[in-house]
């Protein structure tokens, strides 16, 4: 219910952003994978206020079957946000938003995957906001493509996602809520991690084609960053598997120790 | 991981559990009036919810968040708030669940839960009034399965409670006929507290905390509402057709008391620890 006030200035005189950031600055990005016990796959991700978890259910036998496709399996992904993820309560039915965003999630996640191994079946991809505060639908990407990766689909690279826009004149990477609300506009782009093709794009506001072609340069680098980490979530969650399974896998576990030690160790370095 | 593609359960599953039971055991290796490992964390939703609580139950577990917003009293009572939970099983939780629009079982959780929390008069929705027959608070304390493996209603009924005791929400007043915000923030007029738990009846045996498979093979499980002070203030027999002996009620009451001195015990203890945060 907590009434929302348009803030007095989205960059301040120092060129900071509202919540300190600069202007090509990311939010802290959390990624885990394994969250939840009943799905094949699992991931969630916290990008400053935003909370979101994916599970992934399948391959399985699709329903209704009137939605069967012959030569592969059908993609369903549901992006749905919790009533209370809102400052205002969100009426619980499925709303015509949730609805676009869950289409043009299937479409950024589609070209990274082999669905044509799986004719008639289905892949769900359940995505639920638990908190929203800007860069929803990127940040569920992001927890998607890891689901899917966890529930053994088979897929060609991960597919991070970033929202760019503007605000003041200024080209922003990762928009918080108020710069999507108030700011001069909003360009959330997803790339397939391997070859850089661009499966998202949506843009509102408006932007000369240079500096457009600016922000989605921004967005790349941003992808790029947030790949990495995607990489990093997924290994980290199968090495501990490994470590507890134990002895067929054992040449593989000194490596994955080894990599995960380096990685705690330059992490520390830099604090 | 399970893959139950229906509600249903081998008959070996069906005949094991059964075995088990009469040999003393259930198939996790608690005892009859064990309840699974419990925890409550507070404050998942800190930043945009005016109160949650994600509750692990096992490997069952549960988010509740609390809105209040401003609304129309009802007709019937116009110098009173309204506190309402509802419930969505997200078909993220289960392969049992699907997708559509709320389903028999969404619906008995939530109304179970939300007996819970009005039969035990937790929240006083007299203080929940602005103005009487114009405006009130609406508090609506949602819950969302993120992970099934039995039993719900117990976890369920936790969270809300969890949600509802540490709600914070924006005080408005009265001014020439419109709410307006005074800018400072309220608790909840929580009155009393209540958990539900539930017994569930296989063959001649009765077992706290039901697991999913527990409840696949269940005869039927009967669900209390008990409050700080041992008394029932709802209860709710359902989870199959099975009739119950008033011998068998009783000491699922007995089993139920004892649990639920436990869950106030977590509950407080949970809300201290915040406070002093």
């Amino acid at each position: 219910m907590s009434p929302e006030t348009k803030p007095d200035f989205l960059i301040n005189p120092e060129g900071l952003r509202i919540d300190g950031r600069r202007t090509d600055e990311m939010r802290p990005i959390e990624l885990k994978v394994g969250v939840l016990k009943q799905a094949d796959g699992s991931a969630s991700i916290r990008q400053g206020n935003t909370y979101i978890l994916a599970a992934v259910y399948g391959p399985r036998e699709l329903h209704p079957r009137h939605l069967t496709i012959n030569d592969r399996a059908y993609l369903r992904c549901v992006y749905r946000m919790m009533t209370f993820s809102v400052p205002d309560r969100k009426r619980p039915a499925p709303s015509r938003r949730e609805r676009e965003i869950s289409m043009v999630i299937a479409n950024a996640l589609k070209p990274a995957l082999f669905l044509q191994d799986y004719p008639r079946a289905v892949v769900d991809v359940f995505i639920q906001v638990v908190q929203a505060d800007g860069g929803t639908r990127c940040a569920a990407i992001n927890a998607a493509s890891l689901a899917l990766a966890d529930a053994g689909i088979p897929m060609k690279t991960l597919v991070p996602a970033v929202a760019v826009g503007k605000a003041e004149g200024k080209l922003l990477v990762d928009l918080g809520d108020e710069e999507d609300k108030y700011g001069g506009g909003d360009v959330p782009m997803a790339m397939l991690g391997t070859t850089g093709d661009i499966t998202l794009l949506q843009q509102d506001g408006s932007f000369a084609k240079e500096e457009l072609m600016e922000a989605m340069g921004m967005g790349v680098t941003a992808m790029k960053y947030i790949l990495e980490l995607q990489k990093e979530a997924l290994k980290s969650a199968y090495t501990k598997k490994v470590a507890v399974e134990g002895e067929e896998l054992d040449e593989y576990e000194d490596d994955l120790e080894t990599d995960l030690g380096e990685a705690e160790i330059a992490g520390e370095e830099d604090e | 991981m399970g893959d139950y593609s229906a509600e249903v359960i081998s008959n070996i599953d069906r005949d094991f559990i059964a075995n088990y039971l009469d040999a003393g055991k259930r198939i996790d290796g608690r005892a009859f009036n064990e309840a699974r490992n419990t925890e409550i964390e507070l404050d998942v939703v800190a930043a945009k919810a005016e109160g949650s609580a994600l509750v692990h139950l096992g490997d069952t577990s549960v988010i509740a968040g609390v809105k209040v917003l401003l609304g129309d009293p009802y007709a019937d009572s116009p110098d009173k708030g309204v506190m309402m939970v509802t419930a969505e099983l997200a078909p993220l939780a289960s392969p049992l669940f699907e997708l559509g629009p709320p389903k028999e079982p969404a619906i008995e959780l939530a109304r179970v839960v939300d007996r819970g929390v009005r039969e035990s008069e937790m929240i006083d929705t007299s203080e929940l009034c602005i103005e009487p027959g114009k405006k009130v608070y609406m508090v609506f304390a949602d819950v969302y399965p993120l992970d099934y493996d039995g039993n719900l209603i117990d976890a369920s009924s936790l969270a809300v409670a969890a949600a509802l005791h540490t709600a914070k929400f924006d005080e408005y007043k009265w001014e020439d006929g419109k709410a307006v915000p005074t800018g400072k923030k309220l608790d909840l007029p929580i009155r009393n507290s209540a958990v539900e738990v539930t017994v569930s009846r296989i063959g001649r045996h009765l077992v706290m905390d039901p697991s999913l498979k527990e409840e696949m093979v269940q005869d039927c499980r009967l669900t209390m509402a008990i409050d700080k002070n041992d008394k029932l203030r709802a209860m709710q027999k359902g989870g199959g057709s099975g009739p119950l002996t008033l011998d068998e009620i009783e000491a699922s009451m007995t089993m139920a008391i004892d649990r639920a001195q436990d869950l106030h015990k977590l509950l407080d203890a949970t809300i201290k620890a915040r406070k002093k945060k």
